[in-house]
């Protein structure tokens, strides 16, 4: 007998809100993306939870699937970040559309 | 409290406490760090849920490549000048109103949770074989969809370098 299901889904929602407040809070085009790779291993243990609260196998093949599109997202995601990087040369979300961040 | 409730709660511990570390970090190596220890604690949580394939695949993919690449791109690239901490009021605002939102949400799930989920769940493991197959017997498809989108990432990937690339070469040749 392991925990309840309760407790694996109050972890799951616990790195969600961190990924989240990463994602929400932080100036930097990196740790955004970070935060959503948080926020989307945090769904992959609540999938694999809710599959084995019920006994069922498909909670570990959605988790396969978010597993498998994390890495898509990110290699694209890495590369815009460097593209922009070389066109803007910065990382600040706020910094890359308008010039106020090089008139301060 | 049987051997496999300890192991989960030092599991969430360690999760928790380097996930937390990993958000506030300044230095962004430091937090790619933290989080590597998050995901091979959560490839442990994997094993301890039966489900030991996945906790594979979250080592040798999560920790294994996509951190991997992100300490690539944060190595490469040089910030100038600091993270600007200078955070206005209604980007706390804003977090706390969804953070707000998000606890609502998770109370009312809570207070409407099914029968069954304060009970401790009965520990069941899925052989990577049987997994194997139900996966290509019941979602074949979505097998075959996932793979032609990591094809499409690979090209989509490979555009943007090449463009920058032949940019770059033709600003070369140019002068």
């Amino acid at each position: 007998m392991i925990v309840p299901y309760t407790h694996v889904i109050l972890l799951a929602a616990l790195l969600f809100w961190a990924g989240m407040i990463c994602t929400v809070l932080r100036r930097n085009l990196i740790m955004l993306l970070l935060g959503l790779e948080i926020m989307l291993n945090a769904a992959a243990v609540a999938f694999v939870g809710a599959g084995l609260h019920l006994q069922q196998i498909e909670g570990q093949a959605v988790a396969l699937f978010i597993l498998a599109v994390a890495a898509a997202e990110v290699s694209v995601g890495l590369a815009l970040i460097v593209c922009i990087y070389r066109q803007t040369g910065t990382l600040d979300p706020e910094c890359i559309e308008s010039d106020a961040c090089e008139l301060e | 409290m049987s051997v496999y409730s300890i192991f989960f709660y030092l599991i969430a511990a360690v999760m928790i406490l380097s996930t937390a570390l990993a958000v506030t970090r300044k230095n962004m190596v430091h937090a790619v760090l933290f989080l590597v220890i998050s995901f091979l604690a959560s490839a442990l949580l994997f094993f301890l849920l039966g489900a030991p394939l996945l906790g594979i695949l979250e080592v040798v993919i999560y920790a294994g490549a996509i951190m991997v690449l992100f300490l690539f791109v944060v190595m490469m690239i040089r910030i100038r000048a600091p993270e600007g901490s200078g955070f206005l009021l209604w980007h706390y605002m804003g977090a706390g109103g969804l953070s707000a939102v998000y606890v609502a949400a998770c109370l009312l799930l809570i207070r409407h949770a099914g029968p069954g989920t304060g009970a401790a769940m009965a520990a069941a493991v899925a052989a990577p074989a049987d997994f194997g197959q139900y996966l290509f017997e019941r979602h074949w498809l979505g097998i075959e969809i996932v793979s032609l989108l990591l094809l499409v990432a690979l090209i989509g990937v490979l555009h943007l370098g090449l463009s920058r690339a032949g940019r770059r070469s033709g600003k070369g040749g140019a002068h």
